[in-house]
């Protein structure tokens, strides 16, 4: 393998481990070696190879695929040719969308980058905008027109025909995803592929914050709650067995003994009675928070058969129970956070969060749900909005309960910052920093009660 | 075993099993490095499929070890054959202790199990290691051992050490985080399910006479469910179903009736049937 080929590699190695993919150095000899194997010459192939070689969970694959795009890119610089006009490019996009051709798109999304994503014309200060060539070039607006043209040339395609929107709307994304990718490219070339291949790559969905995740993400997130539950109840379950095995019961071991003459032949194990905690659930779900407070009540809800009992509780500035809408099945996860909010009284005078009241109404109306088997989670970035915290009524559930864990969703540097409580909150009851679905999964399996 | 990787496309082809390039590359690499393959994928797009094609084109021995929760060393590895070597002991009455010993741990009484048969014979074999996740995790260090030097230590016979490298093929459905120090040892692939084209062509190769027009709408409608949030995602296994079902109904295009009576054959739970129902409209009828 030549020099230059093993720089690459190297390079696109350590750009993985920057987003906290872990590759050793043995993956990266078998990556080259795969890469010798399988040559240069496709690079479809290759990307294949090294994702098989460096990879090991299918989740990591989205980031490998945008680093791969930048230390392997199809080509170098401007493609040939005169780039065409904004109509001309709209013209053949609507063609290929229509065929569905990949090949066709792809080449489209160079040419758009490169005749209308351009800015700046100073050195230094220029580069290639994705969002600039999709706001010039509109593809979503293509809709209706490919959808027309696929009609009148299928005649009627019978049943599937009421599909045939989101198959058009799904392509048209993919297309926005090439242009983002090719913009990428250019910009790299610019300004050094390392730096753009650390910092402008979207992390895998279990390290994205909480509470800057935007839309897709957070639905992307609710697709790893069922897998990451099923970890955990495994995990947990390990756990369990390997604590039932036990210790040496010395009492009744000696008085076994007894009948073999006070030699100790068959020694007794202490029985541990597999306690099944409750749990209870106080959730921030104002806006701020909602999308750290819906992923953990899905998690809570799909472990739900490791508890003997749930109740979910949510609150902005009034608390009210949802376990009812959170039931097995019934729950559109999708949905989850309009519902609770349409469905639950949650707000009083005003609409946004007050942490001390909230408190203070839980121990009243529902003092009784916690008792010295439960264990509470408290989620919310404790911005009480300038309002009395109410510790008082926080340590009244810390007396009550088995164990308080508050999670709190912002780092750790911001709390105590403005109108956040987190300190005084802090002081009373253990709080975590929990800002993505990883950090989340390693909490709920460490903190939970077995 | 292969030349490059369209051989191994073309030769996974003739054995029934239409690979996407991904996967192709996968085995072809695979082979060619020697090292473990491990398959990660919903359950039903073929991955135990992909071990028996590769058997069946490179004509190979296929060795299956079926993990489940609680399998051990004498379930996966090998055992002795106690009730032969007790016969055997009873039978040399007058022979001494040294020269009992040393015979019933021979290779007479050893009962080879999957990992221990792999590695010991001489024709090319594949051993398949199914549901690796099933098992527990003492087992992977087991594996590890066996996977990463093809060899078995037995401590009354010593070290067997494979002539020829079984091609190992893991199957994983994630129902449990396999450890770093197994991945790192094996090559990963993830099989998704497939693409359009590549799944029409499947429903055309394992449902003869079905109409391409009709294989094109099944195809699409599966896309479309695949793409919602169900609880139960259809597979491969599902659309193949499918495909044979409305063969079998007699259907020969796709419509509001035939759909909604057999959305059952594709979907598994009752909420994601309704869901299906309300995305492709079949109440407005």
């Amino acid at each position: 393998m030549s020099a230059e080929a093993a720089d690459r590699l190297v390079g696109l190695v350590a750009a993985l481990r920057a987003h906290g993919l872990r590759v050793g150095t043995g993956e990266t000899v078998d990556a080259a070696e795969a890469a010798a194997a399988l040559g240069f010459a496709d690079r479809d192939l290759l990307r294949e190879g090294l994702a098989a070689t460096l990879l090991h969970s299918p989740d990591q694959r989205r980031v490998f695929d945008t680093v791969f795009d930048l230390y392997f890119p199809h080509g170098v610089g401007a493609p040939a040719g005169e780039p065409g006009d904004r109509d001309d490019l709209r013209d053949r996009l609507a063609a290929a969308l229509a065929d569905d051709d990949a090949a066709m798109l792809a080449r489209l999304a160079i040419e758009a980058v490169d005749g209308l994503g351009g800015y700046g014309s100073s050195p230094g200060a220029d580069g290639w905008s994705s969002y600039q060539t999709l706001e010039r070039l509109r593809p979503q607006t293509l809709l209706a027109r490919v959808r027309e043209d696929l009609r009148a040339r299928g005649g009627d395609a019978g049943f599937a025909d009421r599909l045939l929107e989101d198959e058009i709307r799904r392509r048209i994304e993919s297309f926005r995803s090439l242009v983002a990718g090719e913009a990428r490219r250019r910009v790299a070339e610019r300004r050094g592929r390392d730096e753009i291949a650390r910092r402008a790559v979207a992390p895998t969905a279990d390290r994205v914050d909480f509470l800057y995740a935007g839309k897709d993400r957070l639905a992307e997130l609710r697709r790893t709650v069922q897998p990451l539950a099923r970890k955990l109840a495994t995990r947990m379950a390990a756990r369990r067995r390997r604590a039932a095995r036990g210790t040496i019961d010395l009492r009744r071991t000696l008085r076994g003994s007894l009948s073999t003459g006070g030699v100790p032949m068959r020694p007794v194990l202490r029985r541990r009675r597999p306690a099944r905690p409750e749990l209870v659930l106080l959730c921030d779900v104002s806006g701020s928070v909602s999308g750290f407070s819906d992923f953990t009540m899905l998690l809570v809800q799909a472990l739900h058969d490791q508890f003997s009992k749930v109740r979910v509780f949510a609150f902005v500035n009034r608390i009210d129970e949802v376990t009812g809408l959170l039931e097995h099945g019934a729950a559109d996860p999708e949905g989850l956070g309009a519902r609770i909010r349409a469905e639950a009284t949650l707000t009083g005078y005003h609409g946004s969060s007050d942490y001390g009241v909230a408190l203070g109404e839980f121990v009243e109306r529902y003092g009784a749900a916690v008792g010295p088997r439960t264990t509470v989670f408290l989620l919310g970035d404790a911005r009480t909005n300038m309002s009395d915290p109410n510790l008082a009524a926080l340590r009244r559930i810390a007396g009550q309960a088995r164990h308080v864990h508050w999670l709190n969703p912002e780092p750790r540097s911001l709390w105590g910052t403005g109108d956040s409580a987190a300190p005084e909150y802090a002081g009373a009851v253990a709080m975590h920093e929990c800002r993505n679905a990883h950090q989340l999964g390693l909490l709920v399996s460490r903190l939970l009660p077995v | 075993m292969f030349t490059s990787v369209d051989d191994v496309r073309a030769r996974l082809a003739e054995s029934g099993y239409l690979a996407s390039p991904a996967v192709a590359t996968t085995v072809f690499l695979a082979d060619r490095l020697g090292k473990p393959l491990l398959v990660e994928g919903p359950a039903g797009v073929g991955k135990t499929e992909l071990a028996k094609a590769v058997a069946q084109v490179a004509g190979a021995r296929l060795v299956r070890l079926q993990c489940y929760e609680g399998v051990d060393e004498s379930r996966a590895l090998y055992e002795w054959n106690h009730a032969k070597q007790l016969l055997r002991i009873s039978a040399g009455r007058d022979e001494t202790w040294d020269e009992t010993r040393t015979d019933i741990f021979s290779e007479e009484f050893l009962l080879p199990r999957p990992l221990l048969a792999a590695i010991r014979g001489d024709e090319p074999t594949v051993l398949l290691i199914d549901e690796t996740d099933k098992a527990d995790v003492e087992v992977e260090g087991l594996l590890l051992e066996v996977l990463s030097d093809f060899q078995v230590t037995v401590p009354e016979l010593g070290t067997i050490t494979a002539s020829r490298r079984p091609f190992v093929v893991l199957t994983s459905n994630a129902s449990r985080e396999l450890s770093e120090a197994l991945r790192r040892r094996c090559l990963f692939l993830h099989i998704d399910f497939p693409e359009e084209e590549l799944e029409r062509r499947i429903v055309r190769l394992k449902v003869p006479g079905i109409e391409a027009a009709l294989a094109e709408s099944v195809v699409r409608v599966i896309g479309a469910l695949r793409a919602m949030d169900l609880r139960k995602a259809p597979s491969v296994a599902e659309t193949i179903d499918w495909a044979r079902t409305l063969l079998a109904l007699g259907a020969t295009a796709l419509d509001e009736n035939v759909v909604r009576d057999s959305l059952g054959v594709i979907l598994k739970h009752q909420d994601d049937i309704l869901k299906a129902g309300a995305k492709l409209d079949l109440d407005a009828v």
